[in-house]
């Protein structure tokens, strides 16, 4: 298979468009959470005002190898994530890297971050980083377990491993889409989804209001900066794997903005209506309610 | 000096002695050095807008004043309009308000979590206990000026100010941040000596090295 050099520019053009969109986007999940608070929450632009002031910090200090790695780990994951499934189906330009294996290696990349902070924060040997990691790893262990079984789901109900093959399967109408034609997968994959968004009630381990923030406690600056692009493309990044397996993808980037828009609101209404959960009390939850739906699925195909 | 914090020999778990040296070992003394903007005044100029609009204050309250921080959260107030938001750790946060009067103890845990805050860095003094003592002039356990022990960019003045006071004060600051005004971290390194001579002639009990980042 010959590489062609065209596919760089059209993955930064991805990215591109996938950063600005989840900055913005970012900001206004939020504004909309302020809402329902009764605050009017900060302007539009804010994420990028944050951003430029890190990456203008004049100082910045080390705690080692790995507290360079993590951050830098954080966004592999994410860009990762991205570029190894397809965007928008259908566009070659869109389509990046993805090839006929892809459903695993994004199963692995959506770990990928969470490992390599897990290491970074390690190193800056701050206790509150070393409880926020050992929380945030049995959550989003716990999380992406009905997620997993769903995905192997789908997998076996499409007869291939290929995200590409999975949305051509969905194409012709609502009624393809695997959220018709496979519910109950799409019911355990849709609650690991709202485990691993880091929206309440599942934000006990960035919350600043618990040990204070978590993971990044000694992180700052530029390592901050970087760990804040990766918050505006991964929740996208996941999201897009989601839209691609279960609700038909997108054809097009306004269907694009619409269908990520619409499933990341399924986490912020439940967000902003339930309260958080504590890392057992979510464990268990999941337990009871997420992996028997994701066995279930499993059984039925 | 405490005994936990002198130079001794402990044996670990496995059964190796090894020397455990806190006040060498946990902090870096290596003291601040004047950090220089960007040479190009327009990018310079950029990164104190973007200072300005995001203002992130270390959710730290001293004395009475820490009270109407709270009011600015949430509702009535909400400062998250104006690009100030809160951040539980000195490391990520660029503005640290002291609240209201500061006693010698508190001034210890103020000094180093300021000194590990990133540079560019700003101080607001909240109330008239941080410019003269107010109430407290004449308690002998809290300080009277705290321009003495940190350098201030701002005093907002009141006993206690009202968050309309704070909320003006911090639009003020932006000002100060945007003209390049605000180089509060500079001075503290180029006026070390005599800010750590200050420190030290109020806190008694002082087991730390003498800049802790």
């Amino acid at each position: 298979m010959d590489f062609e050099w065209i596919k760089i520019p059209y993955a930064l053009l991805t990215l591109f468009i996938v950063v600005n969109f989840g900055m913005l986007l970012g900001a206004f999940i939020q504004k909309i959470g302020a809402r329902v608070g009764r605050r009017h929450g900060i302007p539009i632009w804010q994420n990028y005002a944050d951003l430029i002031k890190n990456f203008g910090l004049r100082t910045s200090i080390t705690h080692g190898v790995m507290f360079y790695l993590g951050p830098v780990f954080r966004l592999t994951g994410g860009i990762g994530l991205l570029l190894f499934v397809p965007t928008i189906y259908g566009s070659e330009m869109f389509s990046n890297l993805s090839f006929s294996g892809d459903l695993i290696l994004a199963l692995y990349f959506v770990f990928f971050g969470t490992l390599g902070m897990a290491l970074g924060a390690g190193e800056s040997g701050h206790p509150h980083a070393a409880i926020g990691i050992s929380r945030g790893l049995s959550q989003v262990s716990m999380a992406e377990l009905p997620f997993a079984l769903a995905v192997f789901a789908v997998a076996l109900q499409y007869q291939t491993l290929s995200v590409t093959d999975i949305v051509a399967a969905q194409q012709g109408g609502i009624a393809n889409w695997t959220l018709f034609t496979n519910p109950v997968a799409v019911a355990a994959a849709m609650l690991g989804f709202l485990g691993s968004m880091m929206r309440p009630p599942f934000d006990v381990v960035i919350a600043p209001q618990e040990i204070p923030i978590g993971p990044p406690t000694e992180y700052h600056s530029s390592y901050l900066a970087l760990m804040q692009t990766n918050r505006a493309i991964f929740p996208i990044a996941k999201i897009v794997i989601y839209m691609n397996l279960f609700f038909g993808g997108a054809a097009s980037w306004p269907v694009f903005f619409l269908k990520v828009f619409l499933i990341y609101m399924v986490s912020v209404i439940v967000g902003v209506v339930f309260p958080r959960f504590r890392v057992e009390q979510s464990i268990r939850w999941f337990l009871v309610w997420a992996v028997p739906l994701g066995v279930l699925s499993i059984v039925l195909v | 000096m405490k005994p936990e914090l002198l130079k001794r020999m402990v044996k670990g778990p496995d059964g190796v002695e090894f020397e455990v040296e806190p006040m060498r070992d946990y902090y870096c003394d290596a003291p601040p050095t004047v950090q220089h903007g960007a040479y190009i005044k327009i990018v310079e100029d950029f990164f104190n807008w973007a200072r300005a609009e995001s203002l992130w204050i270390l959710g730290f309250g001293t004395g009475c004043g820490a009270i109407e921080m709270r009011p600015l959260m949430t509702p009535r107030f909400d400062a998250y309009r104006y690009g100030i938001q809160w951040r539980p750790t000195p490391r990520q946060a660029n503005l640290l308000v002291i609240s209201g009067y500061l006693s010698t103890k508190t001034l210890k845990r103020a000094i180093r979590a300021y000194e590990q805050m990133q540079s560019p860095k700003y101080v607001v003094g909240l109330g008239s206990c941080t410019i003269n003592g107010g109430m407290y002039w004449d308690s002998y356990n809290t300080i009277k000026c705290l321009d003495q022990y940190m350098p201030v960019d701002l005093y907002i003045t009141g006993c206690m100010p009202r968050p309309e006071a704070l909320l003006a004060g911090f639009e003020d600051l932006k000002k100060l941040i945007r003209a390049g005004k605000a180089e509060g971290a500079n001075q503290y390194a180029e006026r070390f000596d005599w800010y750590k001579a200050n420190q030290k002639q109020v806190i008694h009990d002082w087991d730390m090295p003498d800049y802790n980042w």
